[in-house]
């Protein structure tokens, strides 16, 4: 039996599509939070860091409620006539924005909050307008919180599980991703297919920690006393 | 620049702390907002650069940058900002650093171009350096340097020199004194070191609890007896005044200020140069009659105008005035021994100068100083100060 890559190549896509939504929505989250000093700062911190403890299945039961057909948001998508989400590739997208949206937020808004006030008003009176400044001073600066956030969703989303089987069951080719398709391989005895698939993960991850940390423990600016 | 800045600022903060200010500034020269930690002079600069919102109006050369209808942002403001602590872009080289606010204004609105400004703060070499790998003095030079290069039509420096140590500090003051006579631009400048007053500001900004507590002249100001400042054990007045004659046998050269002039050690300045003085109160004493036989060099006519306690029963300061009309006395004749100045030299320094003398209670009783009384003002020294 040949070897079946499709779970693999499914698997990447998935978390480099994510990866990209991630970084386009999670970026103004993640800079909201870090300048809010409001009191519902801690309330949407904590809604925001809520796929961290909630069991997978339990996300993927909500959303599977709200995209499917006759869901709240399901009936608006097919009144628009785009179709149905779950079980296709554009569900596993949206799952996994949910699902990651913590490993994205994050470690931007810590960089965000670790900038302090000091680089923006001195750009403020180099005469550098608000985005002028995000993407001149905050961006920059922040580069290892981006690279993280980067690097950190893109894996946990290659890694998810319950999410992607909630919302995209198990449909070759379509939404089989990889985690999903070592679970298959075990449940039917494959053990050197899931040995290939998990060796090949572990790897992965690892090499992925590996290179972020030295990167970022290189990427620091320092500013002597 | 010229005109006022006119700001008049109303706010509480949290913890306490309220501002409460209305002063008209001199849009030329330096003006320095001095005081204690917690007066109020950080927080009045900030909100004359708009990095932090009081009610309030701001009109600069009668531009008007905030009243209740407006506030305009930061980075529309035509002004610079230096902080206590250099805060360049860490990823950037130094020469980028300087050309990020230099990039952002209209070519037509440059004044000042990168040469000149690498050149006045002596950076040349340290352009493609990075900031982490500069000196704290360094840095602070590269920020004066940025700042500048925006051709802002106002300056604020929020105690520049304060996060330096000793040495750097006084690599820096020279700069900072090159600019003051170089610019035509107003400076506003937050201290709390009466050293950096007396070198620097020509105008001088007293803050308290939030509140203006003199706004005036630096030598008009500093010899003000009712400021808390003034009781220091280093009080002292500082004053400009023009090298005008020089005794080269005995290393002295004669400096003029409006109302006298005084014979001081030769610091080799030119002839007609401008130097900055501050004489403290401690060295001024008053007699009622001209003493001959004296080593005192400097012996002046003078009036009193006014007398003040100290925190010590036993001290008191005397404000006294050189200059002002003696009835009975050589009104406007030079007091000190042997001199005829040139009249065409001293005729510019029309009007007087005050000072302020430090004594016993007791000698101040026996002299029955009050104000009105002509004295002679012994000046027991005066210091240069570059």
């Amino acid at each position: 039996m040949s070897f079946d890559w499709s779970p693999v190549f499914l698997s990447l896509k998935l978390a480099a599509v994510t990866t990209v939504v991630l970084l386009i929505v999670g970026t103004p989250i993640a800079w909201k939070l870090a300048r809010m000093r409001h009191w519902i700062k801690q309330p949407l911190v904590s809604l925001v860091a809520l796929p961290l403890v909630l069991p997978p299945t339990v996300l993927g039961f909500y959303l599977l409620l709200v995209l499917a057909p006759n869901g709240p948001v399901g009936q608006v998508v097919k009144s628009l006539g785009l179709g149905t989400i779950p079980f296709t590739f554009t569900g596993l997208v949206i799952a996994s924005v949910f699902y990651s949206l913590p490993f994205a937020v994050q470690p931007l808004q810590n960089a965000f909050e670790g900038l302090g006030d000091r680089p923006l008003e001195v750009a403020s009176t180099l005469r550098a307008s608000p985005l002028d400044r995000f993407f001149t001073v905050v961006v920059p600066l922040a580069r290892p919180g981006f690279l993280t956030a980067a690097v950190l969703a893109f894996a946990h989303t290659i890694g998810e599980f319950g999410v992607v089987l909630m919302i995209g069951g198990n449909i070759p080719g379509r939404t089989k991703v990889l985690s999903v398709a070592i679970y298959d391989h075990v449940e039917t005895l494959e053990y050197g297919q899931a040995h290939l698939l998990s060796a090949g993960m572990l790897v992965f991850a690892f090499t992925v920690l590996l290179t972020l940390y030295a990167v970022n423990g290189r990427a620091t600016f320092t500013e002597k006393p | 620049m010229t005109g006022t800045i006119d700001a008049r600022f109303r706010t509480g903060f949290q913890g306490g702390f309220s501002l409460d200010i209305d002063v008209s500034l001199p849009a030329t020269g330096v003006t320095a907002l001095f005081g204690h930690s917690g007066s109020g002079k950080t927080t009045t600069l900030r909100c004359i650069a708009g990095l932090a919102k009081a009610d309030g109006v701001l009109k600069v050369d009668s531009e008007i940058w905030q009243d209740d209808k407006q506030f305009r942002p930061v980075h529309r403001r035509p002004l610079a900002y230096v902080f206590q602590e250099a805060s360049l872009f860490p990823h950037l080289s130094v020469r980028q650093n300087l050309d990020y606010g230099a990039r952002r204004i209209p070519e037509g609105d440059r004044r000042l171009d990168f040469a000149q400004a690498v050149d006045w703060l002596g950076l040349s070499t340290l352009l493609d350096r990075r900031p982490s790998n500069l000196s704290g003095g360094e840095r602070q030079r590269v920020a004066i340097a940025r700042a500048l290069l925006t051709s802002p039509q106002l300056l604020l420096m929020d105690e520049p020199l304060s996060a330096l140590d000793h040495k750097a500090k006084r690599e820096i003051l020279p700069y900072l004194e090159y600019l003051r006579d170089t610019l035509s631009i107003p400076i506003l400048y937050v201290t709390h070191s009466p050293d950096e007053v007396a070198r620097l500001a020509d105008h001088l900004v007293v803050l308290e609890g939030g509140r203006v507590m003199a706004n005036g002249p630096l030598t008009e100001t500093l010899a003000r007896l009712d400021l808390p400042a003034r009781r220091d054990e280093d009080a002292g007045v500082a004053l400009e005044a023009r090298v005008v004659e020089r005794d080269a046998r005995w290393q002295l050269m004669r400096v003029a200020f409006p109302g006298g002039s005084l014979w001081i050690r030769d610091h080799g300045q030119a002839i007609g140069k401008t130097v900055r003085m501050r004489v403290l109160a401690r060295d001024v004493s008053l007699a009622l009659e001209r003493q001959e036989e004296t080593s005192i060099l400097n012996i002046l006519p003078a009036t009193v105008t006014g007398c003040a306690p100290t925190d010590h029963p036993a001290v008191v300061l005397t404000q006294i005035r050189l200059g002002e009309p003696l009835p009975g006395s050589n009104t406007g004749i030079p007091a000190n021994q042997n001199d005829l100045p040139g009249p065409d030299i001293d005729s510019e320094l029309d009007g007087t100068t005050p000072l302020i003398s430090r004594l016993t209670a007791r000698s101040s009783d026996a002299l029955a100083l009050s104000p009105g009384k002509p004295v002679w003002a012994h000046i027991k020294s005066a210091a240069v100060l570059d």
